[in-house]
């Protein structure tokens, strides 16, 4: 479980988060939502510690993240696993060793054993006959489905998605999203997906929390959005299923 | 500015690696990279260079007082002493480094330096640390080498040219010949080899933006290494030789 309290984060004069909290639960996807520049990504980077908190604390299974040392945090690190928005694969590794990576980094996994996870994680990705290919030789569903298979090489206790949507066309998004939704309820994984994917909202969300100006605004079901009176949340909703409904037209 | 956070990057690259054959591994690719790939373009350089210096010595030498071996021995000492290690440094720089500072810029704004700290591994020490050392490994070698091309390229051309004959050539070039001048240039060469390969992976590793930004990093690291590589030219210069 992911727990962060009152969690506050500054940039000069700009307050980005104005004390957030949440609670991710294993084995569910909690989807932080809400529009560009209102602080989703700074929550993400702030809860895997890219970014300091300037207040509050994260906690990772009652563990208090934001007080670590270095070496503390990076056996926490261990048990994440990440997938980034531009799925962030290594350039100069094919997709046999970039899902490897954190394999030969931290594990004692003889090489016939890594192999053997790793396809074990590309075939769990519904990737076969690819391990030879470099990231710019594969498109960019793919890649994001080798940054999944990579994110679980390690068997992962928590899972983090940037915007896992974009840039894919929607059929390539839904099977993104089913995935990372039998992934987190398979392996019993705590995932956080940030996203304002619509899509996503519907498909995989377990628990949606609204981000607006810094600020938890929202938080609910992913049934119960479409019924809320919440002006923010609704204007949100409303405008992505106008924007869906045009795409249709 | 940058001096401090040049200097905390360096803290955090001279850490204990995650895994020694992971490490090694990534020693030897960055060798063949910063090293062995450089290998033309050093021998082509100090070949001409080492012609240049024999025919401008020559025509310096015109005075029938002065021996015609002190084209070999000029040559000699402007090779070791300076164009090898200062010169072949300089290109090395510019060819290295933009390459360096590009390479992990990219890493950066891809968010792939990001993807190695999220996994727990120091980005700093796993990306720029094996190119420290493969950098200061073989950049002596390169800079040997640069030696014996320059001063071979002053032989063929001088003869060619008919400015000098082998045997005065091959005599200047043994004529009190100093070991502890090659031993100043190799000092110089694993200074300038860790200068162009820290100073353009730290301006890479704060890369902030796009691809305009990586792009930026590079011509500064390069600049910076650049103009670092003359300084420190100038300071061991005078600590070793005055």
């Amino acid at each position: 479980m992911i727990e962060t309290k009152n969690i506050t984060k500054s940039f000069g004069e700009k307050q980005v988060m104005k004390g957030i909290s949440l609670v991710a639960e294993p084995g569910k996807t909690t989807l932080v939502i809400g529009g560009s520049g209102h602080g989703k990504t700074v929550l993400m980077k702030s809860i895997v510690g890219l970014e300091e908190v300037d207040g509050g604390a994260i906690f990772y299974d009652g563990r208090n993240f934001s007080v670590m040392k270095h070496r503390e945090r990076k056996a926490i690190r261990q048990e994440m696993g990440m997938l980034f928005q531009g799925s962030a694969l290594f350039d100069s590794l094919n997709v046999e060793e970039n899902v490897a990576f954190p394999l030969s980094i931290f594990s004692d996994k003889s090489e016939e054993e890594k192999l053997d996870r790793v396809n074990f994680c590309l075939k769990r990705v519904n990737l076969e006959n690819v391990n030879k290919l470099y990231p710019s030789e594969i498109s960019g569903g793919m890649k994001k489905r080798v940054g999944i298979a990579r994110a679980i090489a390690m068997s992962p206790k928590y899972l983090f998605c940037d915007e896992p949507n974009s840039g894919l066309d929607p059929l390539t998004s839904l099977v993104i999203d089913e995935l990372i939704k039998e992934i987190t309820q398979e392996f019993n994984i705590t995932t956080i997906v940030n996203t304002h994917d619509m899509n996503s909202v519907m498909t995989i969300g377990d628990k949606v929390i609204f981000i607006y100006k810094g600020q938890k605004w929202w938080e609910g079901s992913s049934k119960n959005i479409l019924q809320t009176d919440n002006k923010e949340v609704s204007e949100f909703v409303g405008t992505a299923k106008m924007l869906k409904q045009l795409q249709k037209s | 500015m940058h001096i401090g956070r040049y200097y905390t990057l360096m803290l955090q690259v001279f850490s204990k690696p995650e895994k020694g054959p992971v490490f090694r591994k990534r020693i030897f690719e960055e060798i063949e990279i910063l090293g062995i790939n450089s290998l033309p373009i050093v021998v082509i350089i100090s070949f001409f260079m080492g012609a240049v210096i024999t025919i401008q010595a020559a025509f310096g030498f015109e005075s029938p007082w002065i021996p015609l071996y002190a084209v070999g021995v000029t040559t000699r000492d402007s090779v070791i002493l300076e164009f090898a290690p200062t010169l072949v440094s300089l290109i090395l720089a510019g060819k290295v480094g933009s390459s360096i500072a590009s390479e992990i810029g990219t890493m950066r704004v891809s968010e792939q330096i990001d993807a190695l700290e999220i996994m727990g591994v120091n980005s700093a020490t796993h990306l720029i640390l094996p190119k420290i050392i493969a950098s200061v490994f073989i950049n002596p070698f390169l800079i040997v080498l640069s030696m014996f091309t320059g001063i071979m390229g002053g032989l063929v051309f001088g003869i060619l040219t008919g400015v000098v004959t082998p045997f005065e050539y091959l005599y200047g070039i043994q004529y009190d010949f100093k070991l502890y001048n090659v031993i100043y240039s190799l000092i110089k060469t694993v200074a300038f080899a860790f200068i162009i390969s820290s100073v353009p992976a730290y301006h890479g590793y704060y890369t902030k933006g796009g691809a305009l930004e990586v792009g930026r990093s590079s011509t500064t690291g390069v600049v910076y290494s650049s103009l670092l590589i003359l300084l420190f030219n100038f300071i061991l210069t005078q600590l070793l030789l005055a």
